[in-house]
This record gives C-alpha cells, structure tokens and sequence, in this order.
C-alpha cells in the first residue's frame, strides 16, 4: 500500500469517526437548531414579521432566513470541533491520534470536515424547516450560497479546533461561544440590515466579522447584501489560510496535547 | 540492518515546572527482546515511554526505533510501534469492534482490510462476544484486554506495555502474561513497566532499573537475580515452637509459632540448613520464599541510590 493510500485510509476514518459520533448524539446536534430556528420563524417571522413590514425591500421572514440559517451553520460547526477534540483531550483518546502515523494536516482535516459536515447538516436542516414557513423561498445564486455555507463552516470549525487546543477545563469552550460568537452573531445582521442603524453604529457595525459572513450568504440566497460581497470572500479565504496554518504550527509544537 | 528494536542515548526531560525527569539515560533494547524497564513512582518510566511515543516532547538526546531517529521521521517510527497505555485512552462510547477498526484506520489499513484482524485479534483476547458492546460496560480487565487490542491491530514490531495488568486479577492477569509471552515469541520485540515485579521476573529477558531519572542498573534478568545476596525463606512448621531455636550461621525469626523465617546467604547451603533443623527434631511442612526475589533486589538497589 502506497503511503498516499494510507494517509488516505487515515483521513477517512477520522472523518467517519467525527461524523458518526455527531450523529450518534443527533438529538443532541442536529435536532436543536431546528426547535429554535422554527421558533424564531414563528414568532419574528410569522406573528411580529408581519407588523415589521418590509427589510432592504423584502419580507421580514424572507430577510431573517438566511441570517438564520448562517447562525446555525457558525455555532454548530464552531461547537462540533470545540467539543470533539476537547472531548478526545479530556477523555485521553488524543493519545490515540498522536501515537499513530497520522500526519498533523490529516488529523486538523478529518476534525474540519466533521465540523463542516454537521455546520452544512444542519445549514439545510434549517433551511428545509424554513421552507415551512416561506414555502416560495428561491435561492437565487446557489454557487456563491453553497460557496459560502462551506468556507462559514470551515473557517468556524478552525476557530473551534484553535478554541480546544488551548482549552483546559469545560468552562474554556463555552465561554468564546457564549461571550464572544454568539453576541457578535445576533448584532451581525441576522434579524435586521444595517441600513437601519445611524450612521455611527453603521460604521461600528462594519468592525464586526459576522456581519460579512451573513451578508455574503444573503447576497448568495437573495441577491441583496450590505457589505462588499468580493471583500467579504477575500477576507474569509485569508483568515481560513490564517488559522490553518496556526492550528498546524500548535499541533506540530504540542500545544495542549503534548507535555 | 540494526540489531535493536530501540536506542536512547543521552535522553533528558525537563517539564515546564523545572522537574528533571530523565537526566541523560542510555537504553539498548535487542530486537525479539522481552525487556523490563522498572522503578519507583516518578522516577521516569513513563517519561521515557511517553517521548519514544510522541505524548512527551524530549528535551534533548536521541531515540532511534529499528535504527529511525524520532527526529527525522516519526511517523515512520510510529509505524513500528504499539503502546498500551497505563490509562485508559479510548472513546467510551464507542463499541468494541469500531474503536479497534478505526485505530487500524489510524494506521492507514482500511475497514475492509482490518475487519479480518479485529475480529483474530478480539477472539484470542476473549472479547469477541463483546464486540457489539459500547466500551464503557466493559469490565476492568476487560478494558485492559481491548488497550492490547488496539495495540496489535497493526502488527508493530515493537510494543510497549506501560503497567498492562494494573488492577487486573490474577487469573486474567495470567492469562495475559500468556498472550503477550506468545507474542514475543513471534518475534515481537516487548518492552514492559510494572510493579508486579513477579509479572517482570518470570516474563523478561533482559532488564533496567530507573531511579530519579537515571537508569540505575541494566542488565539480563538472569545476572540480575544471581546478585541477590540474601534470600528470605518462610517456612510451615509441622509441630509449634516455643522457643526460637538456634542455628550457627543462619538467621532466624519467629513470626508466629509455627511460622519460622529464615534469611540464607547467597553462599551457605540451604541443605546444611535443612539438616540442622532434622537434628532439631524440627520438621517442615512447606516452604515459601519470603517475597518475591526481583523485588528484593529491588528495594536494595533503589535504596542504595537514595
């Protein structure tokens, strides 16, 4: 067996390990997002949408959906790694990756590709439970959404890994989320277009990194976006190459996992 | 080609606190060896096997696997080598059969390949009929068994046992020691720690006693125990003494009436001994060594490096 083939072998059952565990426990992972999403549909959507009137010339329900959907691909993708690999630390099964031959790109890709797979699993999840709600929902450029459903996911799954390499105790993944993406999220253009801010908090807006990442995948389902959508990709592909290559050199170095 | 399966040379581990873990050991392992690396707690044992392992960064010297230096390529190294590890290190929620799969996965052999293997390797350690079992309602030893398990799925060259029988009783711990002993036998090059040092005394070939990182004594298990200079033997008396009796040369103890202890030097005769006590009128109905004789070479040895 060639050694590529090996590596290959390797990539694929860590990949099948993470996706099976997540879907072990998909009570825990994928049903969720899917309660809240719907009662966020009900309420904004179906009972205060309505009196809210129009957003950025589209109805309320229609504006929020991609917004929602983005906020469920970031906190699942985001909590998948933090938990798993934080989870392989505190449960010592670390130790089975680090004796093995794995190469340290094939072991930071096989956690990746479980967050991506659950950030994108429940991405359409929502979306589908949307469709409830706003059955005559079109997509209307499919690329640039598929696009930046998957660089999201990425891109929050490098930033749970980084998030559990430094973790020590449980506390230490869940206050980024809480304190930190989850605010950020809310206050990124999920439920309203900056338009509607003066103009000071327009440009405080513009600090916060959500607001580009929902904005690009509003543009991408419905054609309308507050931001820069060519910046926003820039910007995410360079951060995505940024964190990598941390989450690499921490790996290589032991940070964490090796005394 | 390499006659051995491991070299340390100049090792050293200096833990972020400043504590000196490993201060310069050298270590030879021949290849097919069964090989005992023993000490006291925190003297280094499990510092040493965690750098040839990779879950210890070394603070410097030299560790080459069949003759691959760790630093230039230790994922090839890794290839050669299986460790059980002192603690328990799989998923618990994983079944038994998937997590020694997915640990031949780690190592590059597909599903389909390991399958076979699992499923040799879980029968001869007995927990075939637990495959379907999620690991956490497994019993102790029968963790321990699935470590060994895991360790073998891709047939390493060299393995370590890092106390494999810890907590382990004895009956699975005797069966164990077969297992592994067959395994050596096939070629397997075996380095273990215990503290069962009578596990170490009837499995090992060649030994290392370390102590406060330094590697303290190295040599075959046979040299070893011909050191002994002193034996202690108990011995079950047929009728109860009342007083302790009295034998020029040998050193006796009353632990209770119908228990006598004596200590034999390494050149007095225990036949000569025998006879005096007949000529005593004393008569014996079994005998026993008093502990175990690796573990009094031991004590000594570790005490004479304090």
């Amino acid at each position: 067996m060639t050694r590529n083939k090996e590596i290959l072998n390797s990539l694929i059952t860590l990949t099948v390990r993470e996706v099976r565990r997540f879907l072990r426990i998909w009570v825990q992972t994928l049903v969720p997002p899917a309660v809240t999403m719907s009662l966020y549909f009900v309420i904004f959507g179906s009972l205060i949408g309505p009196r809210i009137g129009e957003m950025n010339g589209l109805d309320y329900i229609q504006f929020m959906i991609p917004g929602l959907v983005m906020l469920s691909v970031i906190t699942s993708s985001y909590a998948n790694v933090v938990s798993s690999f934080f989870g392989v630390k505190f449960q010592r099964s670390i130790e089975e990756l680090m004796i093995s031959p794995m190469p340290n790109i094939v072991i930071l890709t096989g956690f990746i590709i479980g967050g991506v797979a659950r950030g994108v699993m429940v991405g359409i999840i929502v979306f589908l439970v949307s469709l409830f709600f706003y059955p005559d929902f079109t997509i209307v450029d499919p690329l640039l959404t598929i696009s930046v459903l998957i660089l999201t996911a990425i891109l929050f799954s490098l930033m749970g890994f980084l998030n559990a390499i430094y973790a020590d105790t449980f506390d230490d993944i869940s206050v980024v989320p809480t304190f930190v993406l989850t605010p950020l999220i809310y206050l990124g253009g999920v439920f309203y277009s900056i338009t509607i801010l003066p103009e000071f908090w327009q440009k405080v807006s513009l600090a916060n990194p959500m607001l580009y990442v929902v904005n690009t995948f509003r543009q991408g389902m419905l054609g309308v976006s507050d931001i820069s959508v060519s910046f926003s990709l820039i910007m995410q592909v360079f951060f995505i190459i940024l964190f990598g290559a941390f989450a690499l050199h921490l790996l290589k170095k032991g940070t964490g996992i090796r005394q | 080609m390499t006659d051995f399966a491991l070299k340390i040379s100049s090792l050293e581990k200096i833990y972020a606190s400043g504590v000196k873990a490993l201060d310069g050991i050298d270590l030879e392992v021949k290849k097919g060896d069964f090989f005992a690396l023993l000490g006291p707690n925190g003297a280094g044992k499990s510092s040493t096997i965690g750098i040839i392992s990779s879950l210890v960064t070394k603070s410097s010297g030299r560790v080459k696997i069949f003759d691959i230096d760790i630093d230039e390529d230790f994922n090839e190294a890794k290839r050669k080598l299986g460790v059980v590890a002192q603690e328990i290190n799989f998923s618990p929620f994983e079944k038994v059969e998937d997590i020694v799969i997915t640990q031949a996965g780690f190592y590059g052999i597909s599903a389909s390949q390991a399958k076979p293997k699992t499923e040799t390797t879980l029968k001869r350690l007995g927990l075939w009929e637990k495959r379907s079992e999620q690991a956490r309602n497994l019993s102790g030893g029968l963790k321990r068994r699935l470590m060994i398990a895991k360790a073998l799925i891709h047939d390493p060259e060299l393995l370590i046992l890092d106390e494999p029988t810890a907590g382990v009783d004895i009956e699975l711990r005797r069966g164990m020691w077969n297992f592994i002993s067959e395994i050596n036998n096939q070629g397997t090059t075996i380095i273990l720690t215990t503290h069962y040092l009578e596990e170490a005394e009837q499995l090992c070939k060649n030994i290392a006693i370390i102590d406060k990182g330094k590697i303290v004594e190295n040599t075959s298990m046979k040299e070893l125990l011909s050191k002994l200079d002193v034996q202690s033997f108990v011995l079950d008396l047929t009728q109860p003494l009342n007083n302790l009796p009295s034998i020029a040369g040998y050193t006796m103890t009353l632990s209770d009436p119908s228990t006598l202890v004596v200590a034999i030097e390494k050149d007095k005769s225990i036949n000569v001994f025998f006879s005096e006590l007949s000529k005593l009128g004393i008569s014996v109905k079994s005998m026993r060594n008093e502990s175990n004789r690796l573990e009094e070479l031991f004590m000594e040895i570790v005490k004479s490096n304090d």
